[in-house]
């Protein structure tokens, strides 16, 4: 276990630690392009060259490992010097384009030159010009002057997607990033090349253009696009939802997204949005205020719960919300039958990385809190359904010819179609609350945007509507459900999440 | 003096197998055979033989560097790139005496515990190339390599692999990154090939003039050897005089030998009674000698040395007086930005952009404000780099500037070249 010191700060590391890693350690942030962590060490950019006592040249950080006794500068004036000159030379042929550039205000290339540089250019030459607009693939547009050459695309298409599509054509300050003849930028991953790429060289074809980043907020969540459960910051401004960004979690996605559940962020913006309570009177659909909503409810679920009740939970819920869906159906009636149901997608993808067959976020949850899939649906009058169920369900809902079927629906879609009742309920990204991954690992989503309309959680119209029919819930947030249901606070969560 | 590498070049059908047997060809892999290998390494330690390849790195001391309880294969590449402008030494040994190089190459692969020898070709080396080959084949045929070499129980298959065009393969470990079918980019060291080279295995990379000094190292001995040369600089080199002599040529010399003597005497001093300006004595890369600092100068890597320069591959660049220094940069800087494989910061945009200032410069819209530039630009350039081509060009920037600095100012002053 070699000690060393940066900065005259003394550390002592596991052998074969990299400098660059013992610094940041210490808190000590060494600027760096190519060197990720995930990713294998190429060494060009030469931005985190170092001073070392005893050693003749400058080193880079990012391929020293530690030794006994080193003693590492980042701040002497050589060092200083270095750093300067390599942003010197990478800016000499940057276009500098940053108040059209998508990656303005989370840009390496930026924040390095303000912190290790700012002064005038000495470069009175033609610049190199390149492609400005490529389309790499179908999610990432490439402007190639921007490009600083750190190869990070490159690796991350070799090492983790394994899909080998890039490559530098031409040498010296004419080198341009390019797929393989007759290949493109094609892959289930591509998008974390931009998340990776430092400038703004590659930027998302979704959402290039369409906000200035200073202005998103941003909220701790998980992807919903399949039962991996992803960890991501869901940002959004105006409550509108522009992107998805791959949050860290070792034990979950390291800090990588598949494209597809990267997009699924849209059903969030949709048009099809359920914003109030409707009611099915003579075929059309009447817009229903909210307490009159619990009202007639009330009264119709006094009159026929008692008879047979069918909840119906889908996989797509909290579990929150799926446990306070069962103890309403309970506390209707004790002999509630409990079923599941899944969203179905035609030939589902999946691999052995991250992306799973399941297309649903919470299929542990649904089935640890109780409701089980059920080849066919007991004869019931009454039929609570909690979200989306999938094409045959919706068949079988059908056929019971049930007198009451009451939505608890995000989304207009054909679920809710065929309810006499439908109630608008938040996403995960309105609400609190948590998901079991595919191995019952629970992990925290925070609500990020506002409802809105009359949506509420389903745990909240479930509540007041039990107070309506005469039962006392009690439970009054989404963190008191999950420590009865599952005997976890949030705060057991961690950053890894809990499996159950 | 006995000629160690040269010997036979001026025989008729000299690549052939035939004429290399009558020449005592092959005759030391009998002695080689009978060493152990580490008494190869030793025997190629004491003779003091340096990479003949630009670096000089002592040659027995790399062999040692194989680690011997490593279970994997371990590969032997020789550098047959040649490309550095000025050097056209290793294509002549190709042509010439192929089989000189193959005999070295066998003696190297048994010291390393090498199986595999790759041969990496300058892609523009068509003669070259045909010519090794037919050797190869004549040398498998004979015997000499392929399963059981001369029954000795030594295995050792040689392949030959052309390059695409490119100089910085010539770079020992893009030319690695090559010859695994990569792009030709420099790799980061550590590690080095010795331990993680071709294939990830223990490689050594030897120039093709290293390899062709084996066989006589191997059969006369080390002491033989070192009778040539100097004490720190022993044996033979080839030095390829290139410009303004009368005899431009390959000329193989002991290291130490007086550059003075080799441009007046061995080729036949200047051309046209034109006097001398300036020579760049180790191939484009290393830093220009004046006339008068070549002319007390020895060739070995010492004495240059001590005269801020270095012998690099040998090839002496001959400049007469009415060679335009300002010119003379430019065409090395065109050189190495067209060159630089464009991986590292530094290198990519300061060979590029001192360039873009010589042409200017050239062109006569400097200043002197520009020299300085250029000067801190080749400050910032070297040593900070995955491999040296960065080095390569910011030593001919300071030494071009330092040495000739009231030309580059003529430039400046008459808004044109002086000499134009
Ligand atoms: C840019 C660059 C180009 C080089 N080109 C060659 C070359 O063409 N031939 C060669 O033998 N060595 C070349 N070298 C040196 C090799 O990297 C290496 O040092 C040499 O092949 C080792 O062999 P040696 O020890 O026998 O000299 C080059 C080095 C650099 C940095
Ligand atoms: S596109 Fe971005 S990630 Fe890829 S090499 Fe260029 S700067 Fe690096
Ligand atoms: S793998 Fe699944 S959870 Fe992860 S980003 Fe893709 S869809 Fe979302
Ligand atoms: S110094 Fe130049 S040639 Fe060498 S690896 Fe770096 S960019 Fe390539
Ligand atoms: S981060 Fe170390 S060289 Fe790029």
């Amino acid at each position: 276990m070699p000690t060393l010191k940066i900065d005259g700060k003394e550390i002592t590391v596991e052998p074969g630690t990299l400098v660059i890693e013992a610094a940041c350690r210490l808190g000590v942030s060494i600027p760096h392009f190519c060197y990720h962590r995930k990713l294998s060490i190429a060494g060009n950019c030469r931005m985190c060259l170092v001073e070392v006592e005893k050693m003749p040249k400058p080193q880079i950080s990012c391929n020293l490992p530690c030794t006994e006794g080193m003693v590492v500068h980042t701040q002497s004036e050589n060092a200083k010097k270095w750093r300067k000159n390599v942003l010197e030379f990478i800016l000499v042929n940057h276009p500098i384009d940053c108040p059209v550039c998508d990656q303005a205000g989370e840009c390496k290339l930026h924040d390095y030159y303000l912190s290790e540089s700012v002064k005038g250019s000495r470069f009175e030459e033609e610049k190199v010009h390149k492609l400005k607009k490529y389309e790499l693939g179908p999610e990432v547009m490439l402007d190639d002057e921007r490009c600083i050459m750190c190869s990070r695309c490159i690796r991350f298409c070799n090492e983790i997607s394994k899909t080998n599509e890039l490559g530098f054509i031409q040498r010296g300050n004419h080198v341009e990033l390019r797929p393989f003849p007759g290949r493109k930028l094609d892959n289930a991953y591509s998008v974390n090349t931009v998340d990776i790429c430092p400038v703004g060289a590659l930027t998302s074809r979704d959402f290039r253009f369409k906000q200035r980043v200073w202005f998103l907020q941003s909220a701790d969540s998980i992807c919903t696009g399949c039962s991996t459960g992803c960890n991501i910051k869901l940002q959004h401004n105006k409550g509108i939802v522009y992107r998805y960004l791959p949050r860290q979690n070792e034990a979950v996605n390291q800090v990588w997204l598949c494209d597809k559940g990267r997009l699924s962020y849209k059903e969030i913006n949709d048009e099809n949005r359920l914003l109030l309570p409707e009611k099915k009177s003579e075929g059309t659909w009447q817009i229903m205020g909210p307490e009159g909503t619990l009202l007639e409810l009330s009264q119709v679920l006094k009159e026929k719960a008692a008879d047979s009740l069918l909840a119906i939970a889908s996989a797509q819920s909290s579990n929150e919300n799926i446990f306070a869906f069962k103890k309403f159906a309970r506390a209707l009636n004790a002999k509630a039958v409990l079923a599941s149901s899944r969203r179905e997608v035609k030939d589902p993808d999946s691999d052995d990385f991250l992306i799973k067959a399941d297309k649903n976020p919470n299929s542990f949850g649904v089935e640890k809190l109780g409701f089980k899939k059920k080849a066919s649906f007991s004869k019931a009058k009454v039929v609570l359904v909690l979200g989306e169920m999938n094409e045959a369900d919706q068949k079988k809902l059908t056929d019971l010819n049930a007198e009451l079927i009451i939505v608890f629906s995000s989304h207009k879609n054909s679920c809710s179609e065929l309810a006499h009742w439908k109630i608008p309920v938040t996403l995960f990204a309105e609400e609190e609350g948590s998901f079991c991954n595919f191995e019952g690992r629970v992990q925290k989503f925070n609500a990020a945007l506002k409802a809105k309309g009359q949506m509420k959680p389903a745990w909240v119209w479930l509540k007041d509507l039990a107070k309506k029919v005469g039962v006392e819930m009690k439970f009054s947030s989404a963190e008191e459900l999950l420590k009865e249901g599952f005997k976890l606070d949030y705060k057991d969560l961690g950053v890894e999440g809990k499996v159950v | 003096m006995e000629k160690i590498l040269t010997q036979n070049w001026s025989l008729k059908d000299s690549h052939t197998l035939a004429v290399y047997e009558s020449t005592g060809g092959y005759q030391s892999l009998s002695k080689l055979f009978t060493m152990k290998p580490e008494e190869v390494t030793e025997e190629v330690k004491k003779s003091g033989l340096r990479g003949r390849g630009g670096a000089g790195f002592p040659t027995g001391m790399k062999w040692s560097f194989i680690p011997k309880d490593d279970s994997k294969p371990k590969y032997l590449c020789i550098n047959a790139d040649e490309s550095e402008p000025g050097t056209f030494k290793d294509r002549y040994i190709l042509e010439l005496n192929p089989h000189q190089l193959i005999e070295g190459a066998i003696g190297c692969a048994y010291a390393i515990g090498a199986k595999t020898v790759y041969c990496y070709i300058r892609g523009e080396f068509m003669f070259p190339y045909d010519r090794l080959q037919q050797a190869v084949d004549e040398a498998y045929a004979g015997g000499y390599l392929g399963k059981n070499i001369k029954g000795s129980g030594v295995d050792v298959d040689f392949y030959l692999h052309k390059g695409a065009g490119a100089y910085i393969c010539g770079e020992e470990t893009a030319l690695l990154e090559s010859l695994e079918g990569k792009r030709g980019y420099p790799r980061i060291k550590p590690p080095f090939p010795a331990v993680m080279g071709l294939f990830g295995c223990p490689t050594v990379i030897n120039n093709v003039e290293t390899i062709a000094a084996v066989p006589y190292i191997v059969n006369k001995g080390s002491a033989a050897y070192r009778q040539y040369g100097t004490e720190k600089s022993p044996g033979t080199k080839l030095f390829c005089v290139s410009g303004h002599v009368k005899k431009p040529g390959n000329y193989e010399v002991p290291l130490g030998y007086p550059l003075k003597k080799l441009i007046e005497e061995d080729c036949g001093g200047m051309r046209n009674g034109k006097a001398l300006k300036a020579v760049i004595p180790g191939g484009s890369s290393v830093p220009v000698l004046t006339a008068a600092e070549a002319m007390e100068v020895n060739l070995d890597y010492e004495a240059l040395a001590a005269k801020g320069t270095m012998l690099g591959s040998g090839g002496v660049i001959v400049m007469d007086e009415s060679v335009c220094m300002v010119k003379s940069l430019l065409n090395l800087a065109h050189f190495y930005a067209h060159e630089s494989c464009g991986q590292c910061s530094p290198c990519r945009e300061g060979t590029g952009w001192s360039y873009k200032i010589l042409k200017r410069f050239h062109d006569g819209e400097g200043s002197v404000k520009d020299l300085d530039l250029l000067l801190e630009i080749a400050d910032n350039m070297a040593g900070k780099t995955v491999c040296v081509l960065s080095d390569a060009l910011a030593m001919p920037i300071v030494s071009h500037i330092n040495k000739f600095r009231a030309e580059f100012e003529e430039h400046v002053k008459l808004g044109k070249c002086p000499l134009e």
